[in-house]
């Protein structure tokens, strides 16, 4: 089974889904970015899906379910770079991402990310 | 409409079969000249119905392949068409099982449903015990 790498920018974390996902895989990057955010602290999440050739119900729930979690965990999520054949498909299958915020590419998502998520109050490092 | 040139038939019997699926669809709906969003649609459909088949139908086949036909006004088209067949459970109220939010507990409820509005042709047989058979076309414009 590939993994989805988590790669960490700062106070973010960064992920860039550039296979085509088996279920599997998409349920390893749940749990891998919800432990991510815990072990760095991080105060935002973001997720480039540019390379994604489909979002089907299952990866629709799969972004639905990290920005809730990540939610939880105190860290806002963005997902960006959907392609505009992906999202008419996305619409007419039903699925509105709810509680998902996007942008249109990975720097807009930055700054959505940037002007949301001020350094943690408590003055700890980000890392541990 | 008829089918041209020999299909792909892949058994659908773990999660890596579900992304191999796609993949032929994918194929097919490109040399059938469909455009980006309808191609999108009908691989995005193709890996709902991949899903149930495994799922729910506790494994099965796929088959993919090219078709012809032609429009209502008599020109020609191609397109794509797979069918998906398991020996499952079986669906007990098929009408139901198309509406949106039906669902058997694990998914959206969107599976049936959104799939069917992704594809030009859609048809659906199953029975209690007989397991479950569903057709989809998608035509290229």
């Amino acid at each position: 089974m590939d993994r989805v790498p988590v790669l960490r920018l700062g106070g973010l974390l960064l992920v860039s889904i550039q296979v085509d996902l088996e279920d599997s895989t998409a349920l390893a990057l749940q749990e891998d970015l919800s432990q991510a955010v815990v072990a760095t602290g991080a105060r935002g999440v973001l997720i480039d899906i540019s390379g994604l050739e489909i979002v089907d119900s299952f990866v629709g729930r799969m972004l639905s379910t990290i920005a809730a979690v990540s939610r939880v965990l105190d860290a806002e999520t963005v997902v960006v770079g959907m392609r505009p054949a992906v999202a008419i498909t996305l619409v007419e299958l039903g699925l509105d991402l709810a509680g998902v915020r996007t942008a249109l590419d990975v720097e807009r998502g930055m700054r959505v990310l940037g002007s949301t998520t001020a350094p943690r109050a408590d003055g700890l490092p980000l890392a541990r | 409409m008829s089918a041209r040139g020999g299909g792909d038939e892949v058994p659908i019997a773990a999660d890596a079969d579900v992304v191999r699926v796609r993949q032929l669809v994918r194929a097919r709906a490109q040399a059938a000249g469909l455009g980006l969003v309808d191609l999108t649609k009908v691989v995005t459909a193709a890996s709902e119905l991949a899903r149930n088949t495994l799922v729910h139908g506790g494994g099965g086949t796929a088959r993919v392949e090219a078709v012809a036909g032609t429009t209502a006004g008599g020109r020609p088209r191609s397109g794509v068409r797979a069918v998906f067949v398991d020996a499952g459970p079986g669906i007990p109220d098929v009408r139901a099982a198309l509406q949106d939010g039906w669902s058997s507990g694990t998914g959206l409820g969107l599976g049936l449903s959104g799939a069917r509005r992704l594809v030009d042709e859609f048809d659906l047989t199953s029975g209690v015990g007989s397991g479950t058979r569903v057709v989809v076309v998608k035509w290229g414009r």
